[in-house]
């Protein structure tokens, strides 16, 4: 009885691609709703700031980074996206199993690790963001803020800024053992002040120096400026999109790491 | 299948579990019985390799749990205390999912899915959602759930727990359906019926150790008498009446509501106790139950009064 046999089982090795596919499979039960949201919401914001307030900004300054408004607009109202989806669905997914229906529990009980339920969340979330970042490009698109040729390169950087965002708060809610007001703290604390000092409507230059920092910290701005780069040929120095890449590389890495080590050490004990 | 030696959990300065010995073979049922706290869920999860130990050793199906979990959790079906079912899906789709975790390929889900709804009498219910199912319902779909990689041990914590008498009927019928297909059933339970019912072998557990050991009707033997005369006097009479029965049964308990005598003549014994002139309320001669050795064992009922 020392040998077990994987009988019918074909085992653990791909645990993170099941609960990837089970997540998958229970947004499927909300396409109508994502798809919605989806287009729109950056129909809304196109046609609202993008058309409305770049008819203002354009007449009176002839455009932002050399670029009519809604061409600035375009690709940092994508990256938001990505970036919010991917930080929603690493967080609502994580409270949801740890908090909510304890689902993560149950999954422990089978053949999966801790780790491999942190992998697979962020690789659902990176599913979400890579469905969030096409309709959004082709909104974009259809409005002209964006060339038909850039959507490689567009949704490849939401889908960086997206996992990474989504991995710190995979790590961040991995601790959270009480929901009582993190979603709204984080919304107001982290996320919308994130959204405002990111250069999304404006250049991070226009701000003042004592808040850039701000930005640079954010990964919703460097985001953004990868997709201007891609877009429009935002004139960036090389050195800071390897430093925007890297940075985004990081967040991803270290927050995946940390995220497996405490999901498994919350779930075994 | 399962070996503990020394087995101990402790958190910070809290002891769940303390240096339990025991072993379970194939194909037994194997119950551990034990009042609320006592250390049974906490000994549950270690054996389902989902909580590491803090001292002593522990083998299941032959593999340690703290190097090879998957490995021995992809063996195991558990029935967790509460039932922690996906609201999000149907019943069908409960299983289905639950064996992709396991890796189960899809057509080979489809036919088990059909088999264990049927075994959990849940065929009409197939695309009900949870939130819509019985608790009785719940607890077999939870059952049928951990049933779907055919596991070789079956670990089930306080399954009849909160369900009304004929669900738990079901229930027990259904798990003794398993036992005769060989599957290796533990449970844990604070019902002594439950224990007398299921268990082909059992430990008592009490503050987080292990105070007895052997079958149920080994334990009662050992433990306890053949009949117990329960007596009622009223609260406040009781402590009187027992102090005047010494000599009476082999001993007695005084519990807030009632005396029990413990004796091998039960009808004899009441006699005696109505001709020395206290005339009980109400009165029972019935069978020494595990009840009652956890009574001896400890001083204490096994469901809270």
């Amino acid at each position: 009885m020392s040998t077990l046999a994987q009988t019918s089982v074909l085992g653990p090795r791909w645990g993170a691609l099941h609960v990837a596919e089970y997540r998958i499979r229970n947004m499927w039960k909300w396409r109508g709703a994502i798809l919605a949201f989806g287009l729109g919401h950056p129909i809304l914001y196109l046609a609202s700031i993008g058309l409305g307030v770049g008819l203002l900004v354009d007449a009176n300054s002839g455009g932002v980074d050399g670029v009519p408004y809604l061409i600035f607009l375009g690709p940092a109202l994508m990256a938001t996206a990505a970036v919010q989806g991917g930080g929603d669905e690493a967080t609502f997914p994580t409270l949801a199993g740890f908090i909510w229906n304890k689902l993560f529990y149950s999954m422990r009980a089978t053949s999966l690790t801790g780790a491999q339920i942190a992998t697979g969340v962020l690789i659902s979330a990176g599913a979400r963001v890579l469905f969030t970042s096409t309709a959004y490009w082709l909104v974009l698109a259809l409005f002209g803020a964006v060339g038909w040729g850039t959507a490689p390169g567009l949704i490849a950087v939401g889908m960086l800024g997206g996992l990474a965002w989504g991995a710190v708060m995979l790590a961040i809610t991995g601790f959270v053992h009480h929901e009582d007001g993190f979603m709204a703290l984080m919304g107001r604390l982290v996320v919308m002040p994130m959204f405002l000092f990111s250069g999304t409507f404006y250049p991070l230059d226009a701000m003042p120096l004592a808040v850039r920092w701000l930005g640079w910290i954010s990964p919703l701005w460097h985001t953004t400026e990868l997709g201007r780069w891609v877009s429009y040929g935002a004139p960036l120095p090389a050195w800071q999109i390897l430093l925007s890449i890297g940075y985004l590389l990081v967040l991803l890495v270290v927050g995946l790491a940390i995220g497996r080590r405490q999901f498994e050490r919350r779930l075994t004990s | 299948m399962i070996r503990a030696a020394g087995l101990t959990k402790q958190y910070g300065q809290f002891t769940a579990v303390s240096g339990v010995d025991f072993h379970v073979d194939r194909g037994e049922s194997f119950g551990i019985l034990g009042p609320n706290g006592a250390g049974k869920s906490t000994t549950m999860r270690m054996l389902g390799a989902t909580l590491q130990r803090t001292a002593g050793d522990l083998s299941i199906l032959g593999h340690d749990p703290t190097a090879d979990g998957p490995l021995i959790r992809a063996h195991l079906g558990v029935v967790p205390q509460e039932d922690n079912l996906d609201p999000e899906l149907t019943v069908a789709e409960n299983i289905y999912t639950y064996g992709r975790y396991f890796g189960l390929p899809r057509t080979h889900l489809h036919e088990r899915v059909d088999e264990l709804l049927e075994f959990a009498q849940l065929e009409d219910k197939r695309k009900a959602k949870v939130n819509d199912l019985s608790g009785g319902m719940k607890r077999r779909l939870t059952i049928a759930r951990a049933l779907v990689n055919e596991p070789t041990i079956l670990l089930l914590d306080e399954p009849t727990t909160g369900l009304d008498p004929q669900a738990r009927h079901v229930l027990w019928d259904r798990l003794f359906r398993l036992k005769e297909t060989g599957v290796t059933l533990v449970i844990t339970t604070h019902y002594m019926d439950e224990a007398e019912q299921l268990c082909d072998r059992l430990v008592v557990m009490d503050r987080a150790r292990i105070v007895a050991e052997g079958s149920p009707s080994a334990l009662i033997r050992q433990y306890s008498t053949k009949e117990v005369v329960e007596v009622r006097f009223g609260a406040d009479r009781n402590a009187d009446v027992a102090a005047h029965l010494d000599g009476i049964g082999t001993r007695h308990e005084v519990l807030a509501d009632r005396i029990l005598v413990y004796t091998e003549h039960g009808e004899a014994d009441l006699e005696r106790i109505v001709g020395l002139g206290y005339l009980p309320i109400t009165s029972l001669v019935r069978r020494s139950s595990l009840e009652d050795v956890f009574l001896h064992l400890t001083g204490r009922s096994l469901v809270d009064e």
